[in-house]
C-alpha cells in the first residue's frame, strides 16, 4: 500500500470547515502543496479566500478536519514562523504612524525577546529584505506617502525578512504599478527556486496562466484543483463564478 | 483681590505651590495624565474610543462595591470594566444588534447601576467627586493606590510596547507569527480598566475617556513616527493637566472640567495648524515666506 509522506507537503489541508457562528464560510476543503510550487486561489468575493488564508495561518478556528503545515500543527509552524502573510491593500491602515523600515522589522518580532530588540542579524535581515523589493530609499518613509505598489513591496519585504517557507498573498496584484508587478513577478521566480510555497489569492486571470503551476478554484468549497492547465478551464471558471460565464467576466479569450 | 497677585506670570505659578493640596494635585494628575496619555496613542489607532467610553463608564459600579466592602477601588474598578466588555462581545456575538448598540446599551446599564448603588449604600461616597472627579481632595491611601496603578500600567505598555503596537496594526501577522493576540488585547483591556480608575479621580467618570482619547489624537495629527505619538501624546496630557488645575485655581472652575478643555484646546490647535495634517499647514505658510 501507498504511505504518503506528510513531510513532502508544505501545507495539507485535509477537509477543512470554518464556521462563524454557525455560518458556515468554507467546508470540506482540501489542498496539498510541495516546496516550490506557486497556487492560484480563485473565487468569487465571499467564496471563502480569506477564510481559507485565516485557516492556514491559525487566525480563525476550524471546525472540522486537520491543517499540517510541513507535517506540524498550525501552532507549531506560528512558533516556527513558517508561514508568511502578505495582506491585501484595503486590508491595512495605511494612515498608521509607522515607517518602511519598522513594518519589515515586524517580520522578525517572532524571533526576537520579549522586548522586541533588534539584534544584528536583524538589522541585516531587514536591510536585505527591503534591498531586494527595491525600497532602500524609502527605509524611513512612513507608510501613507507610499504608493499602493509601494506598499505592497514593504509587505512582501516583512514575508523575506520573516523568512517563511510558506507565502500566503491576498491579491498580490491588485492597485500596484507596472513596476511593483514586474518586481513580484521577478520575486516568484526566486521564492520558487529557493523551494517556498505561494499560495495567493487573485481576481486577475491572465496572472493565473502566467505565474501558477496550480490552481484551486473555491466557492464555500472546492470546485476544482489541479495543474492550471487541466483545470483552469472555461467551465470550471464559470462554475465557481457562479454560473456567470468567463467571457462575461474577463472578456473573451483569443 | 487675588486678580493682582498674578499680575506677575511668577506669583501666577509659585502661589499655588505654597498650598499642600495643590502640590498634590498637580503632581497626582499629571502622572494619571501620563499613563492615561501613554494608552491614548493605543486607543486611538485601534480605534478603541468607545470601547473607552464604555470601559469607563462601566468601573462605576465596582468603584460603589468596593468602597462599600472596604476593598481596594481599583480591584472593583477592574472587575467590572472588564466585565463589560465581556458582556459586550458576548451579547453582540448572541444577538442581532450592531456592535455600537451593544456597547451603548451596556456602559449606560452599568453607570445607571453605579449610581443606583451610591444612592442606596449609606457610606461616605460621594458622588459628585466619582462623577467629576477631585484632584484637589485626593486622601493619602488613594495616592499611594494611584502611584501603584500607574507605575504597573507604564511598566506594562512599556515591557510590550512594540507588542501592542503591532496588535493595532496588523494583528494577523502578530497571530502568524505566534505573538499571542488574545492575551495582548485583554492586556490592553486591562491598563484601559485600570487607566480609567486612576484617571477618574482627577477628571471624573464622566470626562475620563477624554483623557483616554484626546492627547492620542493630537498626537496623531502631529507626526507619522509610533514612538514620536507616544511622547506627544504624554506632554500633551500632562500640560493640559498642569493648565487645568491651576487656571481652575485662580479662576475658580471646576478641575475635571478645566484640564479637558485644555486637552481640547490642545487638539483643536493641532487640528488648525499641524504642519502636515492641520487645515492650515503651518510647514506651507513659513515655507511661503521663504
Amino acid at each position: 500500500m501507498e504511505t504518503i509522506n506528510y513531510q513532502n507537503f508544505r501545507i495539507e489541508a485535509e477537509n477543512i470547515c470554518v464556521d462563524y457562528n454557525g455560518k458556515v464560510a468554507l467546508y470540506d476543503a482540501n489542498l496539498r502543496l510541495q516546496p516550490g510550487q506557486i497556487c492560484g486561489l480563485v473565487g468569487m468575493n465571499g467564496a471563502g479566500k480569506t477564510t481559507f488564508f485565516n485557516a492556514l495561518t491559525g487566525f480563525v478556528n476550524i471546525s472540522k478536519g486537520k491543517i499540517r503545515i510541513n507535517g506540524e500543527s498550525v501552532r507549531s509552524a506560528q512558533k516556527d514562523q513558517t508561514i508568511a502573510y502578505v495582506p491585501q491593500n484595503e486590508g491595512i491602515d495605511s494612515q498608521f504612524p509607522i515607517s518602511v523600515w519598522d513594518v519589515v522589522m515586524m517580520g522578525r518580532y517572532g524571533s526576537m525577546n520579549i522586548f522586541r530588540s533588534p539584534r544584528e542579524s536583524d538589522v541585516q535581515a531587514v536591510k536585505n529584505a527591503i534591498e531586494r523589493v527595491d525600497l532602500t530609499d524609502h527605509l524611513s518613509t512612513p507608510i501613507g506617502n507610499l504608493s499602493g505598489g509601494q506598499r505592497k513591496r514593504t509587505f512582501l519585504a516583512r514575508a523575506i525578512a520573516q523568512r517563511a517557507s510558506i507565502l500566503l498573498l491576498d491579491e498580490p496584484f491588485s492597485g500596484v504599478d507596472i513596476r511593483t508587478e514586474k518586481l513580484i513577478s521577478e520575486l516568484f521566480i526566486q521564492f520558487k527556486n529557493e523551494g517556498k510555497t505561494i499560495l495567493l489569492s487573485t481576481h486577475d486571470m491572465i496572472h493565473v496562466r502566467e505565474f501558477c503551476d496550480l490552481v484551486l478554484l473555491i466557492n464555500k468549497t472546492v470546485v476544482a484543483y489541479g495543474e492550471t492547465s487541466e483545470v483552469f478551464t472555461p467551465e470550471n471558471i464559470t462554475t465557481t463564478f457562479g454560473g456567470i460565464s468567463p467571457d462575461f467576466l474577463f472578456g473573451p479569450e483569443s | 483681590m487675588e486678580l493682582c497677585s498674578f499680575l506677575t506670570l511668577d506669583s501666577f505659578i509659585t502661589d499655588p505651590l505654597t498650598h499642600d493640596f495643590m502640590r498634590k494635585a498637580l503632581l497626582m494628575s499629571s502622572l494619571v495624565a501620563a499613563v492615561c496619555g501613554f494608552l491614548s496613542s493605543y486607543l486611538t489607532l485601534k480605534g478603541w474610543a468607545l470601547m473607552g467610553d464604555a470601559v469607563s463608564h462601566s468601573v462605576m459600579p465596582g468603584v460603589v462595591v468596593a468602597y462599600a466592602l472596604g476593598l481596594p477601588f481599583s480591584l472593583g474598578a477592574f472587575i467590572f470594566g472588564v466585565g463589560s466588555v465581556a458582556l459586550i462581545g458576548f451579547i453582540k456575538q448572541k444577538s442581532r444588534v450592531k456592535e455600537d448598540t451593544v456597547i451603548g446599551l451596556v456602559f449606560t446599564g452599568f453607570f445607571a447601576l453605579g449610581i443606583v448603588l451610591v444612592s442606596k449604600i449609606k457610606s461616605n461616597i460621594d458622588l459628585h467627586s466619582i462623577l467629576f472627579g477631585s484632584p484637589l481632595g485626593i486622601s493619602l491611601s488613594d495616592v499611594k493606590q494611584t502611584i501603584f496603578i500607574s507605575l504597573l500600567v507604564v511598566i506594562l505598555l512599556s515591557i510590550f510596547r512594540k507588542d501592542l503596537m503591532l496588535y493595532c496594526f496588523d494583528p494577523r501577522h502578530a497571530k502568524t507569527v505566534g505573538i499571542n493576540v488574545f492575551f495582548l488585547h485583554y492586556l490592553l483591556l486591562t491598563c484601559l480598566s485600570l487607566a480609567a480608575v486612576v484617571g477618574l479621580q482627577s477628571v471624573g467618570i464622566i470626562l475620563v475617556v477624554a483623557m483616554l482619547i484626546t492627547p492620542g489624537a493630537t498626537a496623531y495629527l502631529l507626526t507619522d513616527k509610533f514612538d514620536n505619538m507616544t511622547v506627544i501624546s504624554v506632554l500633551s496630557a500632562i500640560i493640559s493637566s498642569l493648565i487645568g488645575i491651576y487656571v481652575s485655581f485662580w479662576f475658580d472652575l471646576e478641575t475635571g472640567g478645566s484640564i479637558v478643555l485644555a486637552q481640547t484646546f490642545i487638539f483643536l490647535f493641532a487640528f488648525l495648524f499641524a504642519p502636515r495634517y492641520g487645515i492650515f499647514k503651518l510647514k506651507k505658510l513659513f515655507a511661503g515666506y521663504k
